[in-house]
């Protein structure tokens, strides 16, 4: 169990890093949607107690939610506004690839110097999510699709997710609200204004979005 | 059961409003139900309730100031909404007066919770309630605006739901009773919290909570979002919407002042705080649009707070009172910006200048709001600036004490040079044809209604709220130093 879970997040930084390297919009929300299944997987494996109904239930409703239903309404929303790939960034791709490695460096250097918390049977869970967050956030900022600019926060909220993991038993509401609720309204209430984006600019890039600025 | 109707008469509000279909008639609930909110929040200043369920509801001195404010600033801005949504005819409120309604709901919930992670439920429900008021107008900017909003929003809430989740593993290894998260278990058990865990949490929230209130350097949303919506909205974002982060980081500071490391905490918000104030300095020189220069004066405002409370007890209290004072004034300011944008029909000094013959009374209004929030005798934020400064001094931090007064003196400069130009000299006579209008009754009573508090607070500062200002502040620093 342990192997197979510090196989699962070694896999899921990697995915992170792939995504800041695609440029194809397509692969990249079916690599989220790869990310969201395995984080899906996650619950029932970092923790030494083994898991209760609750975390079934929390795995259960990642792997829908992430695996599928936002991939599902990202897919769409693209096939709709008829985009392919993301114009080049504002921090190249190799440049943030490289951005993506360093950051790795530095979240295993940070959560080496915090107490592994009791209860975890992983000591790659803390590194891997602050990696995770750390690399959402460079998306959001270097990106200029609002499309991408939204998977970059679904990267994030992965990373706060798994940090999250942690401490699942002793807070699942907060988690459960915090992450499953907390995204579906987000990435909805986003959808709506990447939709009067759509219409007000015949675009969705938020280079258009300049006029405000000092 | 008082918790129950904080929170439950705006959301039930909030819900009528949804289901009325009188665009006339609708802007009328919020009046009353704001007045019964008002009244249920007078209650709680005779007696304060006691907790409940299970200690995760409960108001005590810092929650009480915050829910007031709010309340109040609320309530004065239904009344300015009834002229305002008449003369913006043109577009449905229905939305724009339900989501004023789940705002006051969403802040009544961060001030009464004394659980973190129910504050950061509802900080979040408040993110989201404010955006369709930020993006009212329906034009390209306003989206511009409400994208930035959103994006800068949501990132600051995971940063805030991160360090939640940091606060939690510094209880480890937690054994019940009681949630690990609740503020009472946090504080009494303070002595065992992990420290890294606990040093990690606190800066965490900081940067979230301080992204949501405009601290710099993640302030970039602000300008925009001030500027492109509606002027009281930018009332209730700058008056009362920064007051419930502000709150987060408070709970965080007093979990750190009761595990000892409160000098840890108090000198990166003092830090951050004159950073904030610096960045404001910078932008509001030379700022044409005096809207945006408004929100830039916020993020210098929001920096003062956080100095104040890095300064220790004295400055804590002078801080709480400075929250108050400058939720009032950005409430005159904002609102006489609103009617002076609309008598020009635009906002920046090449559209609007000459208000004091066009709107006198608004440009008045205007003029006096500067000249309060920039800290002049005998308004209010003065009195609270100045025992900011009285802290720094008396703790033999003169370096802080030059910085302060140095960068207020740059941003009063800054801030004069557009005020002036907007209110004196000639109105531009080419739009005269336009049906711009001046003065209407309602939308000058709600900043009136601000200017006297604030005035009146500068000249007297009422013994209750001493005493429950002074509460707050003490609740702050138990333990500290």
């Amino acid at each position: 169990m342990e192997q197979f879970s510090q196989l699962l997040l070694a896999f899921i930084v990697f995915l992170s890093l792939y995504l800041l390297g695609s440029s194809s919009l397509t692969g990249c929300i079916n690599i989220m949607a790869l990310q969201g299944m395995c984080l899906g997987f996650l619950p029932l494996t970092v923790r030494a107690e083994g898991f209760h109904s609750r975390t079934l239930l929390l795995a259960a409703g990642m792997f829908i939610l992430k695996g599928f239903l936002i991939p599902r309404i990202l897919l769409y929303a693209i096939r709709e506004v008829k985009i392919r790939r993301e114009i080049e960034p504002m921090i190249g791709y190799a440049p943030s690839l490289l951005l993506g490695a360093v950051l790795i460096g530095v979240s295993f250097v940070l959560a080496e110097r915090l107490p592994v918390p009791a209860g975890l049977r992983t000591s790659l869970l803390i590194p891997v999510s602050l990696a995770t967050v750390m690399m959402g956030m460079l998306m959001m900022i270097s990106r200029i699709k609002a499309i991408t600019q939204v998977i970059g926060y679904l990267v994030f909220e992965n990373g706060v997710y798994l940090f999250g993991l942690a401490i699942a038993y002793e807070v699942p509401w907060l988690i459960e609200m915090g992450v499953l609720l907390d995204v579906f309204v987000a990435v909805f209430v986003m959808g709506i204004i990447i939709n009067h984006i759509a219409r007000a600019f015949d675009s969705i890039s938020t280079e258009k979005l300049t006029r405000l600025n000092d | 059961m008082i918790y129950l109707l904080l929170v439950g008469v705006p959301l039930l509000v909030g819900l009528l409003a949804l289901a009325v279909d009188n665009d006339e008639r609708r802007p009328w609930l919020l009046p009353f139900g704001f007045a019964i909110h008002a009244s249920i929040v007078a209650a709680c200043w005779r007696t304060l309730p006691g907790p409940a369920m299970d200690g995760w509801l409960r108001i005590d001195d810092l929650g009480l100031l915050v829910l007031s404010l709010a309340s109040a600033m609320l309530l004065v801005c239904s009344v300015y909404c009834l002229e305002y949504l008449r003369l913006r005819r043109e577009r449905r409120n229905r939305l724009f007066t339900a989501c004023l309604s789940f705002v006051l709901a969403a802040v009544s919930l961060v001030a009464v919770s004394h659980h973190m992670g129910l504050l950061w439920v509802g900080m979040e429900a408040a993110t989201l309630a404010i955006a369709p008021l930020v993006y009212f107008n329906h034009n390209e900017r306003s989206l511009e605006a409400t994208w930035k909003y959103l994006m800068m929003g949501s990132l600051g809430i995971g940063l805030a739901l991160l360090g939640t989740f940091f606060l939690t593993l510094a209880t480890f290894p937690f054994q019940g009773p009681g949630d690990p998260l609740l503020i009472d278990t946090l504080l009494s058990r303070a002595g065992t919290l992990s420290l890294p865990w606990l040093k990690g949490a606190f800066i965490f929230l900081l940067v979230g909570y301080g992204t949501k209130m405009g601290l710099a350097p993640l302030h970039s949303w602000k300008p925009d979002a001030y500027g492109e919506s509606p002027g009281v909205v930018g009332a209730i974002l700058a008056g009362v919407i920064t007051a419930c982060p502000f709150l987060g980081i408070l709970r965080a500071f007093q979990v750190c002042a009761a595990a000892g490391i409160a000098g840890f905490a108090q000198s990166i918000l003092v830090m951050i705080g004159l950073l904030s104030m610096a960045t404001a300095a910078v932008f509001i020189i030379g700022q044409r649009d005096f809207k945006r220069m408004l929100a830039y004066s916020s993020v210098e405002q929001m920096g003062i707070l956080a100095l104040g409370v890095g300064l220790g007890p004295a400055g804590s209290f002078a801080a709480l009172l400075h929250m108050i004072n400058n939720g009032l004034t950005k409430g005159v300011l904002f609102l006489s910006a609103g009617n002076i944008h609309r008598a020009f029909g635009g906002k920046t000094m090449d559209h609007a200048h000459g208000a004091l013959r066009r709107a006198p009374v608004s440009a008045a209004l205007f003029l006096l709001g500067f000249v309060a929030v920039t800290g002049s005798p005998p308004f209010a934020p003065f009195v609270s600036e100045f025992s900011i400064l009285r802290a720094a001094v008396n703790g033999h931090r003169l370096g802080v004490a030059l910085g302060f007064v140095g960068l207020l003196a740059v941003i009063f400069i800054g801030m004069a040079t557009t005020v002036l130009s907007v209110v004196y000299g000639l109105p531009p006579s080419s739009d005269s044809k336009q049906s711009l209008q001046g003065d209407s009754p309602l939308m000058i009573a709600a900043p009136l209604v601000f200017m006297a508090v604030v005035v009146f607070l500068g000249l007297w500062l009422p013994d209750w709220l001493t005493t429950v200002l002074g509460g707050a502040a003490k609740l702050l620093n138990t333990g500290a130093a």
